[in-house]
């Protein structure tokens, strides 16, 4: 833990808001100003986006209330989904195949289907072994984008509901689709390809490639378009990598320089949109209280990870060998770890992908010691509000905030406003629908998969770290987070199991949080007065925090106890 | 119906946008802008393809730099990557620090009086993440420098020069850690014509 890997991560956070504040400004315009690129130089832009709407045959600029915006977001993503299946069961029989790889097993494509559609990316396949380049390229990269802009339309929506009001419209699923796709989504993924590209990332349509190593035997090096899916799935916190071992492979991520790109694409949207959010909703102020919200988990996660797993595991510390930091190496915890990212990068990813449900990893989280490793399990289980998925992280931070100034108004004794908006029942019971079915289903599905024989048959390490690898996959799946504690082998009953943690935990809190959006844009604004809690200041902070690990965190707390509090006393 | 039908189109035009005009424009100007990066980073020597310069390869022989242990299968395989799993608290995981540990000493011991297990450095006991971590540390390079040299009858200091001519560091001088490329290292040792 020197100061010079405690420096890169501030660099880091630094580079993030220095970028994220003006995403999110732009995407506030993208999404509000109905003209966007429709006027001036630009016009153009505005012309392909009426050839798509014709294309698809709907009316771009009529606006729709939250339940048919609900609707068609559920049938576009189910028959994206039928249609995702069918080429994964068919990629034998279709082209740009060139390794003549078969058709993926049943229980494997549903589970990667109902993966990638719901921006989880959870991955019970390896992917230079299982995917031909057509499903790679035509299937799952294409979800990166799409899943990812659905959560984010889906954002817009109940963020127009809360800043509106007396009115029952919320926007349009197809233009907020369209412009999360094409003015967001899109040129981000061109930069970020090119600069990973540049650094040694693989893009090619070549084959498998057969070397003869220095001591003459052969080697083949796994190849393939990569460069163009990871941009998006750093960005769209997809996290589904090209290779197996994700952003850990150097054909993924080269070296320290795509690293931090990686790294920071991973946050930038999730950040972006919290200031979006503020800007909506003409309260920059409190835009700026959520981020601090988010920014100290994130910093408490990273405070305890780091010395974790730069103090090492009790196994290597017990063997002897050298694990101390300096004399030419980073030392700590090395296992299933790269030289080039060393400890503090590793750290970084670890919590940044654990906090945004990006789930892309660049160590391997099963190796981690006890109490390092209990930070990505802890971050998945707070609901992936921490910054979270694109879109989809601040629509379940909403949930929270709405609890928190419930409770604030039960201290004071008055009828909660947040934004002018005054909270009554209907918004309570959503946002605790939002906030707890998903951890409370995380707890039921490990439940039953550590009592069934078919759930025990995934597991790989016995004991106690089996328990936690358990918890892990359904923290992860339900979250639609999609790391893994690797140590969980794909089944016919794990990757079905998974599929349904994965769709319910995707639509039910998307669907709470458009009625919450529909809810709050037909409310009339209500003058603050000398009893309205702020949601400006630094107590908000402190009580949002406070509410989220209360929720959330007492939740977890029987199960870690259960799991790596249990393995971190035995050793 | 009505979202029945726009869905069916949307998913058709956003396939082939997202999932071929745009990786087939960027695979077009990364085979134009970065050749060589673009496909895999590959080494040719003497007219053939060593292999990657971003993919780990197993050297069992002692006259060249060892890589970091994998946990893919068979060994350092570029085409199945993997973590090897093995939890923070598993006997697997002591039993393979002791193993590497004990094989360590024995290879480097000759060269090396007084070596014990505290001075071998922990990337060379564990698997990396990929399995094929091009990179060893730089302290795992010096232990070995002292056989590598011995064998190849080159002096400490050419060898040593080798090492520090092969090592990436940090990007940008600041990010990620520094480490030295392997295969790098032991072509340009093949290249110097030791034995």
């Amino acid at each position: 833990m020197s100061a010079q890997g405690i420096g890169q991560i501030l660099v880091y956070v630094v580079v993030l808001i220095a970028l994220g504040y003006p995403l999110g400004i732009y995407m506030a315009r993208v999404y509000n100003d109905d003209d966007f690129a429709r006027r001036g130089r630009l016009r153009w832009l505005g012309a392909v986006e009426r050839g798509f709407f014709r294309a698809v045959h709907v009316d771009g600029d009529r606006e729709q209330d939250w339940k048919s915006y609900g609707k068609v977001t559920l049938v576009f993503s189910s028959l994206f989904a039928l249609f995702l299946y069918g080429m994964l069961r068919l990629q034998g029989h279709l082209f740009l195949n060139p390794d003549h790889l078969p058709a993926v097993p049943a229980h494997i494509a549903l589970n990667t289907t109902a993966s990638f559609i719901t921006n989880t990316n959870w991955q019970y396949y390896g992917g230079e072994y299982t995917m031909s380049y057509l499903s790679q390229m035509a299937g799952l990269a294409v979800q990166n984008f799409v899943s990812a802009a659905v959560g984010m339309a889906v954002l817009a929506a109940v963020v127009r509901g809360i800043a509106r009001r007396s009115r029952s419209d919320i926007g349009n699923f197809w233009r907020d689709l369209y412009r999360s796709l094409v003015y967001i989504l899109l040129p981000l993924a061109i930069v970020l390809g090119v600069i990973l590209i540049s650094q040694g990332v693989v893009q090619t349509f070549h084959s498998h490639a057969t070397a003869t190593t220095l001591q003459g035997a052969h080697q083949t090096i796994a190849r393939g378009p990569a460069a163009s899916q990871i941009s998006i799935k750093q960005l769209g916190t997809n996290g589904g990598g090209y290779y197996n071992s994700n952003s850990a492979v150097p054909f993924e991520n080269s070296n320290g320089i795509s690293n931090f790109f990686e790294l920071l694409a991973i946050l930038l949207i999730p950040a972006g949109q919290v200031f979006m959010f503020g800007k909506m909703v003409g309260s920059r102020k409190h835009g700026w209280m959520v981020f601090a919200a988010m920014l100290s988990v994130f910093v408490i996660g990273v405070a305890v990870n780091l010395p974790a797993e730069q103090h090492g595991s009790q196994v290597l510390r017990n063997s002897g060998v050298n694990i101390t930091q300096g004399h030419g190496q980073s030392g700590g915890n090395m296992a299933d770890k790269e030289v080039r990212f060393g400890q503090a990068a590793s750290t970084n990813w670890t919590v940044a992908t654990s906090d945004a449900s990006n789930g892309s990893v660049n160590s391997g989280f099963d190796a981690q010691t006890p109490a390092g490793g209990a930070v990505p399990l802890v971050n998945l289980f707070l609901g992936e509000v921490i910054f979270g998925g694109v879109g989809s992280g601040l629509y379940g931070m909403f949930f929270y905030i709405i609890i928190a100034v419930f409770i604030a108004g039960l201290m004071v004794g008055r009828t909660p406003e947040w934004l002018g908006k005054k909270i009554e029942a209907r918004e309570i019971k959503l946002a605790a629908l939002g906030a707890l079915f998903v951890p409370t289903m995380v707890l039921t599905m490990t439940a039953v998969a550590i009592v069934t024989k078919s759930g025990v048959a995934s597991i790989y390490n016995h004991g106690v770290h089996g328990f936690t690898e358990t918890l892990y996959a359904y923290d992860s799946q339900s979250n639609n987070n999609g790391s893994a504690f690797a140590g969980y082998g794909a089944t016919s009953f794990s990757a079905s199991f998974g599929a349904v943690a994965m769709l319910l935990g995707r639509f039910v809190p998307l669907l709470a949080a458009l009625a919450l959006g529909g809810s709050l844009a037909k409310k009339k604004i209500v003058p603050a007065s000398a009893g309205t809690f702020r949601t400006d200041g630094p107590t908000f902070v402190v009580l949002l925090v406070g509410v989220i690990a209360l929720t959330a965190g007492l939740m977890i707390l029987p199960a870690l106890t259960l799991g790596p509090i249990v393995e971190g006393l035995m050793h | 119906m009505r979202n029945i039908v726009a869905s069916i189109a949307a998913i058709v035009v956003l396939t082939a946008f997202f999932g071929f005009a745009y990786p087939a424009v960027m695979t077009g100007f990364a085979q134009v802008a970065f050749s060589n990066k673009a496909n895999g980073s590959l080494i040719r020597h003497d007219g053939r393809l060593v292999g990657s310069r971003l993919a780990a390869q197993n050297f069992t022989w002692p006259r060249y730099f060892h890589e970091r242990p994998s946990g893919t299968a068979p060994a350092y395989n570029a085409a199945a990557t993997t973590f090897l799993n093995y939890g923070p608290t598993s006997s697997d995981l002591a039993k393979l620090v002791s193993d590497n540990a004990k094989a360590i000493l024995k290879l480097e011991g000759p060269y090396n009086p007084g070596l014990t297990i505290h001075d071998i450095p922990v990337d060379a006991v564990v698997t990396s993440a990929s399995g094929i971590d091009p990179d060893i540390s730089p302290a795992n390079a010096a232990l070995q420098s002292r056989r590598v040299a011995a064998i190849r009858h080159l002096s400490l200091a050419t060898v040593q020069k080798l090492i520090k001519e092969n090592t990436d560091g940090r990007g940008l001088g600041f990010f990620g850690e520094p480490g030295v490329n392997v295969l790098e290292l032991n072509l340009a040792l093949d290249k110097l014509g030791g034995r």
